[in-house]
């Protein structure tokens, strides 16, 4: 069993964003683990963070203004897998910074960063021979999201070739800002468990321990990033303890949701 | 009228999954892929159904005033002392550019496609007074996307859009110019996919959009090649014309693609020059992938996006519409650039011989002219595409030429 797969099989897993090279970010990966999430997505900073709002925005301009580069992107997830070796790396970002030396690169530096995943925002399956091949070539997981507008017809498309987990964007728009009734996330949940077979994690407009152990009851993860971003857009080298809180209380929300 | 594709043709681009060569596709969130696949499947429906060729073709002619005329310049002619040089006036147009050919497109397509609330992200602010306009037509709501800081440089533009019913939405994130329109607008759609329609101004942006606006563009070429058969008798040597994203270009070069002895030129923005700041994507960037196509982009090494400069803000994007890129590596058409300083002295001489203010965007294809006319023999035959007229620019022209109004 891979990190990724470990890290499921406990029951609903709390998953968290936070944007790299955005605050003291090894402190606050450090957090994050500390506080009980089970993945962690680190993003990948982008000039142009098409699907995000606006905390996930800023925190992509702060952490470019801090000259933050794709090496350093790579130094902060080697760093992490020596003091972590246990869990779960995934990579997010946008198509152009991990395409531009060439997919076969960027799948190289990963394996030896010890990440798990990508997940990149702007590659629809349509266009899966731009990084697909060279990810499962080296063993990475491809982490593709599934939306509202993903219907029937088009979702065998998105699960071929993706692992890890499908990343259920939960609501059409854009990161952090509006929030999807949960009925409509349990019946999106039920669609797409039964096609999948790798878990469903739930994501966008995640801000609460409440929403999320509400979303845990029926999905295999849930997603949180504003939230957390904006704590430290907030708190800034002050941030990690208060991140730390904050996942504490969504994983305990999460984590019991299988026991309740 | 123009020739059929045939099987070696540059004419039949792009491919079933929208690329031209290694450039265009559809690089969207997922969220958007089933509207963009809609919407290809009702452009393919529409352009097999004469009643939109007609209702487009009829609004072009009674709306927005086509055919455009092909003029002959000749002092402007004589005084470069070589081909002789002719323009095609889509300055003339209603709204005074080319832009409107697309919008009036693209907002029939919204309308088949049942949408009620339409979307238009701008730079200088042509393509959201075309849209804004296409808009009042219809009686359709209109929010434009404009960077806060071209709302502040573009005020007049700014205000026709306000008087023609459209809301205009300053954009303050990340440099607040029109790259960053386009990704604020992209956000918009995402978020109101179920009654929006996005009418992307350029030829650039994911399948179908390249095509379609390149399409509806297209009129240009085409009644630009009849009428010089009809006035000349024969084809022009070299067709010349602005490039930001490249709409006008293609517009007036696609028709031509498959007469091999007419050359193209496409003239991008050199801004300060090309080893300072510019807007050149063809010839200072890499390809790429920004806004749901991969083309040419200005890019750091680690794919970052680096802002464009130019005098235009016409031009000032830091990318280019895919079928250019492919054109380029092809070898079809060849892509060179004007200085700032180039432009205001072709804007300039343009005003002098031929009595015509041209807009800042077809002052960069004039300047190159004025290097390539003498060059070439007087029975030779330039036409420039003057894709629009500088009532929008005598502000900023003022000011770089130290005038004060």
């Amino acid at each position: 069993m891979n990190r990724l797969q470990s890290a499921f099989s406990r029951g609903p897993a709390l998953v968290t964003f936070v944007t790299g090279g955005d605050g003291p970010t090894a402190e606050i990966l450090d957090a994050l683990v500390a506080g009980g999430a089970d993945v962690i997505e680190l993003g990948m900073p982008f000039t142009d963070p098409m699907a995000d709002g606006p905390a996930i925005q800023q925190a992509n301009l702060r952490s470019l203004g801090a000259g933050t580069t794709t090496a350093e992107i790579f130094r902060i997830a080697s760093a992490f897998r020596a003091r972590h070796p246990d869990v779960p790396l995934v990579l997010m970002g946008y198509a152009n910074p991990m395409i531009t030396r060439g997919p076969e690169w960027f799948a190289a530096e990963c394996v030896k960063a010890g990440v798990d995943g990508v997940i990149c925002v702007d590659i629809p399956p349509e266009e899966d021979p731009e990084l697909g091949p060279a990810l499962r070539g080296a063993g990475v997981a491809l982490i593709r999201l599934a939306t509202p507008t993903t219907d029937a017809a088009r979702l065998p498309a998105v699960l071929d070739g993706s692992s890890g987990f499908l990343y259920y964007v939960s609501v059409a728009g854009i990161t952090g800002l509006q929030q999807a009734a949960q009925a409509s996330i349990e019946e999106a949940v039920a669609r797409l468990k039964a096609s999948a077979t790798i878990p469903v994690a739930v994501g966008f407009g995640v801000r609460t321990p409440e929403q999320a152990a509400e979303i845990a009851k029926v999905a295999d993860g849930v997603v949180v990033g504003s939230a957390l971003v904006e704590l430290v857009a907030q708190h800034g080298e002050n941030a990690p303890a208060l991140v730390g809180e904050l996942t504490r209380a969504l994983a305990d929300a999460v984590h019991g949701a299988r026991s309740a | 009228m123009t020739t059929a594709p045939t099987q070696n043709s540059f004419r039949n681009q792009p491919d079933e999954r929208g690329h031209f060569g290694q450039f265009g596709g559809r690089y969207v969130a997922e969220t958007l892929m089933p509207l963009v696949l809609e919407l290809e499947a009702e452009y393919t429906r529409a352009k097999a159904d004469p009643a939109f060729q007609a209702e487009f073709d009829d609004l072009l002619e009674h709306y927005v005033g086509r055919p455009s005329p092909l003029y002959f310049a000749p002092r402007l002619t004589e005084e470069l002392g070589g081909a002789q040089v002719w323009f095609k006036r889509d300055e003339l147009n209603h709204t005074g550019a080319h832009k409107i050919n697309n919008c009036i497109g693209q907002i029939l397509l919204a309308i088949r496609m049942g949408k009620t609330r339409i979307i238009a992200e701008t730079g200088a602010g042509q393509h959201g007074v075309a849209t804004a306009t296409v808009c009042a037509r219809f009686g359709l709501p209109c929010v434009v996307f404009m960077g806060a800081t071209d709302v502040a440089r573009q005020a007049p533009n700014v205000f026709r859009m306000k008087l023609l019913g459209a809301e205009v939405r300053a954009v303050t994130a990340g440099a607040a110019t029109l790259k960053d329109a386009m990704n604020e607008a992209l956000r918009d759609w995402v978020a109101n996919v179920h009654d929006t329609f996005y009418i992307i101004g350029t030829a650039a942006g994911p399948h179908p959009y390249p095509e379609l606006v390149r399409d509806f563009q297209s009129v240009i070429g085409k009644e630009a090649r009849a009428q010089m058969l009809s006035r000349v008798g024969r084809l022009p040597d070299l067709l010349v014309a602005a490039i930001g994203g490249g709409s006008n270009a293609i517009g007036l070069f696609h028709p031509f693609l498959d007469d091999p002895d007419v050359k193209m030129l496409g003239v991008e923005a050199a801004g300060h020059g090309l080893d300072k700041e510019h807007a050149a994507s063809l010839a200072g960037g890499r390809p790429g992938v920004l806004h749901g196509n991969k083309t040419y982009l200005l890019q750091d090494a680690d794919g970052q996006i680096t802002e464009g400069h130019s005098i235009s803000a016409g031009l000032d994007y830091p990318g280019i519409g895919p079928e250019h890129a492919w054109l380029r590596d092809v070898g079809r058409v060849d892509y060179t650039s004007v200085t700032d300083t180039e432009a205001l002295d072709g804007f300039q001489l343009l005003c002098r011989t031929e009595g015509i203010i041209p807009a800042l965007e077809p002052a960069h294809a004039i300047a190159a002219v004025k290097k390539i006319a003498p060059t070439m023999d007087k029975d030779q035959i330039i036409l420039v595409n003057l894709c629009g007229r500088g009532d929008k620019d005598i502000f900023a022209v003022a000011e770089h030429l130290g005038v004060e109004l």
